[in-house]
């Protein structure tokens, strides 16, 4: 009882009496200028198209049905699954899947390394993996592409070396795109893992060579295991917005890597705009993600419940 | 150290670190390499020269480049004092409210423009500016810039602000001082850093926005990104690689500076024993 | 003003924080000029009535009057009340005089006033000449006079302080509470002090309040507390103690004489007369017990010598009772000549006149 005292005196409540007042501003800005368009669009996604942009006000699931259903060009015929929207998402979480998994087999080390030095230099190792991060997005992504073309400096400087022969076709394929990704979101895995390993006793380590393990044992039977908190949110991190990420596919990937931000964008710029369905795939990436933070919030909660 | 082996120590870490900097690194320096091209060309290196910086500022792109870099540079200093001011408001509400019902909920709200993923985000203030008849241009992308500020900003505030012991606004209080003075003499000056930082952050970030300012911005109206998006679409040239690197040093710059700010602007901390 | 007068009345105080109840109905009086110490294990709901009394909390129940005013209403900054806090709470953007203006400041105080009572604290607390520093330039001990000084600055009717020593090393400690307790004297200003250090409580205080489990459960002088506690809690926690089972008996003339298991009998004091042959409890200090040889033993409480432990200016002796109880003895440490009982040696008690006090539960 003493401790849950304790707890309940720690908190300042100062503010308690003008709290409301305080967070007016933020309930009305995000409220009404995110809140209430992303309910708009939900609500849109019910709604039937009108050529050329918008929507007319009745309501209909044609978008849902066009995105799974292929009912021909007229709508008369059977319907049969309709694999193109489906193949853009399922390669949209693969793209992003390998991204995550690039981040997380060069990002472990790298924050792991991090961790382990002084104190002194510690922030400076992190600081310099980060700065890339704050960089301009569109920048970074036009320098990769300049950087990897057929004729750029890449390959360049490997033929130069001797190393190939003719350059390497690396621009409009998929490990263009996941390299870009990789670049894009690499710091949102080094840092939750960073801080899961500088919170490692490495008391435990030693116990475990104590014990006879050697170095890779003791990574994989006690490093691992415990730090994978940080590995979890790692992976969330660099997964989710790699799932609808815009920059990445369209410079780096090129027309025949259409992903799912490729497909809302077409849906609400030029002619061919279908807004409900554009709607529709919004909603769908929408709950991916909410899905993906939901199972990682209730993690969090089961874990910090057991730690009581 | 007299061990030979240091259990801390794997193998293949420190090269995999660097590697991890050569990708991180490489492309920003080429980059910067090759502004300073002389030759039209981007692929033959031609010795060194400014030309196409001072093609930036004389050029016949110039007038564009200026105009866009002064909507980018307005919006983001405006969209960084509104949504600084809103994260610091909401912050102190969270950190010094007590607890209450709805808190998650609370957080939840403010950390929703980084959930959504952004080209949602884009097409849903789209929809909705059109529909409530909202002109697109400079206001609208202000507008969408301040919402998704105030994550960025709320995050060191909030961070500073937990860290500052309660006692000081109580003691505060407890010297006669109103609520808003205890505020406005203690609280605001010991949680300065994270504000400054949160300012920093939402200016590099409205700063850096593409997708969202594309998809509101309207006709007739550019920011940087924006201008050298529809620049790269024809194909990169040696101009839009100094004004990349002009952006660029100005982003490192900024960060460079809020490291320090945080690193040794942290007064409240040592006056605890 | 008067002796006696009353500064702080707490009446049926209850504080409640969700589910959890800090505080569960307190009631004292807190006289003017007074030292008063809230003394209590942590978690006791002392710090809590100090910071109802402060305003930091609202009282759920209850209420709280100063000099007769109620002030469960004011918000802390509407209280003639100034509070050293645990760490001192010192704010490390001001120098150490700015601290010390803050409250005159806010108090709109003229200029010249705030120099003069700045300079005079400042050297009532001995720190004239650090006035321009900041507060981390400063050690520990000169931290907690700034939080003195700063708090005091504003001539409030009534100081609280929150455990303002816990911080501090054991030898700086004892000379600020002598310190501490001379300035109190000088200034004429009520203190309320809370600490969860015994020793610090009884050297310091003109009474105290000792505190338990959200209620108050003995008010009264550093001796009484000690001498006369009315519980056993009391009487654990102030100092060390033997409680032993027996049963009373009324002897000739009003003496009650307690019977131990063992048929060894002695008389003690009581408070309440109890019922005659009852069972109850009996606390014997284990300073005011002496060890004599069995033969000089009038009592009948004899027994062996479980264990000696040195403990410089002391020694502490555990014997065994021949009827099953053990007890604690405590020897002034004579030097190694006079040291003629080791364990394993059969020896007798004695007990001073008026040790044994009766506990009725």
């Amino acid at each position: 009882m003493a401790a849950e005292l304790a707890s309940t005196r720690a908190v300042s409540r100062t503010f308690e009496p003008v709290r409301a007042p305080l967070l007016i501003p933020t309930w009305v800005i995000i409220g009404f200028f995110l809140v209430a368009p992303v309910l708009m669009m939900l609500a849109y996604s019910f709604l039937t198209k009108e050529f050329r942009g918008g929507v007319i006000w009745e309501f209909s699931l044609a978008a849902y049905d066009q995105f799974i259903f292929d009912r021909g060009l007229f709508g008369d015929e059977p319907p049969q699954i309709e694999w193109t929207y489906i193949v853009i998402f399922v390669r949209s979480i693969i793209q992003a899947g390998v991204a995550t998994l690039l981040c997380l087999i060069i990002g472990f080390p790298t924050a792991y390394f991090i961790a382990t030095r002084p104190r002194a230099t510690r922030s400076m190792w992190l600081f310099l993996v980060t700065v890339p991060y704050w960089v301009n997005l569109l920048i970074r992504t036009v320098s990769m592409k300049f950087l990897i073309r057929d004729n750029g400096p890449l390959n360049e400087a490997l033929l130069g070396l001797g190393v190939i022969n003719e350059p390497i076709a690396l621009i409009n394929t998929d490990f263009a795109v996941q390299l870009g990704l990789f670049y894009s979101y690499l710091p949102f895995m080094v840092l939750p893992i960073y801080a899961s390993v500088e919170r490692y006793d490495f008391a435990l380590s030693e116990a475990a060579a104590d014990l006879y393990a050697n170095r890779w044992t003791i990574l994989r039977r006690v490093i691992l295991p415990i730090v994978r908190p940080g590995i979890v949110a790692g992976c969330i991190l660099v997964f989710v917005p790699s799932l609808g990420a815009f920059l990445a596919p369209d410079l780096l990937g090129g027309a025949k890597n259409f992903l799912i931000g490729s497909l809302i964008e077409e849906q609400f710029k030029g002619n061919a705009g279908n807004w409900p369905f554009g709607a529709a795939a919004s909603m769908i990436l929408l709950s991916l993600v909410l899905i993906a933070l939901f199972i990682y919030a209730r993690r969090q909660a089961r874990r910090s419940a057991q730690a009581l | 150290m007299r061990h030979r082996i240091n259990i801390r120590r794997y193998p293949g870490f420190l090269p995999v670190t660097i590697l991890c900097l050569v990708v991180l690194y490489a492309p920003l320096l080429v980059v910067m390499v090759y502004s300073f091209n002389d030759s039209l060309s981007i692929t033959r290196w031609g010795g060194f020269s400014f030309r196409w910086y001072m093609d930036i500022f004389t050029g016949p792109e110039s007038a564009k480049f200026k105009d866009a870099a002064w909507n980018s540079l307005t919006i983001a200093l405006s969209a960084a004092v509104a949504s600084t001011i809103i994260a610091t408001a909401a912050a102190v509400a969270m950190v010094r409210g007590g607890a209450f019902r709805g808190k998650a909920l609370n957080l939840a709200l403010i950390s929703m423009p980084i959930m959504v993923p952004e080209i949602v985000t884009a097409v849903a203030t789209l929809v909705f500016f059109s529909a409530i008849g909202f002109t697109l241009g400079y206001l609208s992308i202000l507008v969408a810039h301040i919402v998704f500020c105030i994550p960025f900003a709320y995050l060191p505030i909030a961070a500073r602000l937990q860290g500052i012991d309660g006692s000081y606004e109580e003691a505060a209080q407890d010297l006669y001082a109103s609520r808003f003075q205890a505020f406005l003499r203690v609280l605001m000056p010991l949680m300065a850093p994270g504000i400054l930082a949160g300012f920093l952050l939402a200016f590099i970030i409205s700063l850096d926005d593409f997708i969202i300012t594309n998809f509101i911005k309207g006709a007739g109206i550019e920011t940087l990104p924006t201008a050298i998006f529809g620049a790269v679409k024809q194909g990169i040239k040696p101009n839009i690689m100094a004004l990349s690197t002009l952006m660029l040093s100005v982003s490192i710059i900024i960060v460079t500076l809020s490291y320090f700010i945080s690193r040794y602007g942290r007064p409240g901390t040592k006056a605890e024993a | 003003m008067a002796e006696g007068n009353i500064a702080i009345d707490v009446r049926n105080a209850v504080k409640r924080f969700g589910a959890v109840t800090a505080l569960a109905g307190a009631s004292l009086t807190i006289r003017d000029n007074e030292f008063f110490t809230l003394l209590g294990p942590s978690g006791c709901g002392k710090t809590t009535l100090l910071r109802l009394i402060a305003g930091f909390e609202e009282i759920t129940e209850g209420e709280i009057l100063l000099y007769g005013e109620d002030i469960g209403a004011l918000p802390p900054n509407r209280r003639p009340i100034n509070t050293v806090f645990q760490h001192y709470a010192l704010f490390p953007h001001m120098t150490v005089a700015e601290n010390v203006a803050f409250g005159m400041r806010r108090l709109r105080w003229s200029k010249a006033d705030i120099e003069d009572q700045t300079g005079r604290i400042l050297d009532l607390v001995k720190l004239g000449d650090l006035a321009a520093r900041r507060p981390a330039q400063l050690s520990g001990g000169q931290q907690q006079r700034v939080a003195l000084a700063r708090a005091m600055a504003p001539g409030p009717k009534v100081l609280l302080l929150d455990e303002p020593l816990s911080a501090l090393d054991l030898k700086l400690r004892q000379a600020m509470r002598i310190e501490l307790k001379q300035i109190q004297k000088e200034t004429g200003i009520t203190f309320v002090f809370v600490t969860h250090d015994q020793e610090e409580a009884l050297t310091m205080s003109d009474r105290i309040a000792v505190m338990s489990a959200g209620e108050i459960r003995q008010v009264g002088t550093p001796r009484e507390i000690y001498e006369a506690p009315v519980d056993r809690f009391v009487a654990d926690f102030i100092g060390e103690t033997n409680v032993l089972d027996v049963t009373v008996h009324r002897g000739p003339e009003g003496v009650w004489t307690c019977r131990l298991p063992g048929g060894a009998a002695f008389p003690c004091q009581t408070g309440r007369p109890p019922q005659d042959g009852a069972a109850a409890h009996v606390l014997i200090r284990p300073e005011r017990l002496s060890l004599v040889s069995e033969a000089a033993c009038e009592n009948g409480m004899t027994g062996v010598i479980d264990q000696a432990v040195y403990l410089g200016t002391d020694i502490q002796y555990g014997v065994r009772l021949d009827g099953g109880p053990a007890l604690l003895v405590r020897a002034q440490n004579a030097g190694e000549s006079a040291e003629p009982f080791r364990p394993g040696d059969r020896v007798g008690l004695a007990i001073a006149p008026g040790a044994a006090r009766l506990l009725i539960d």
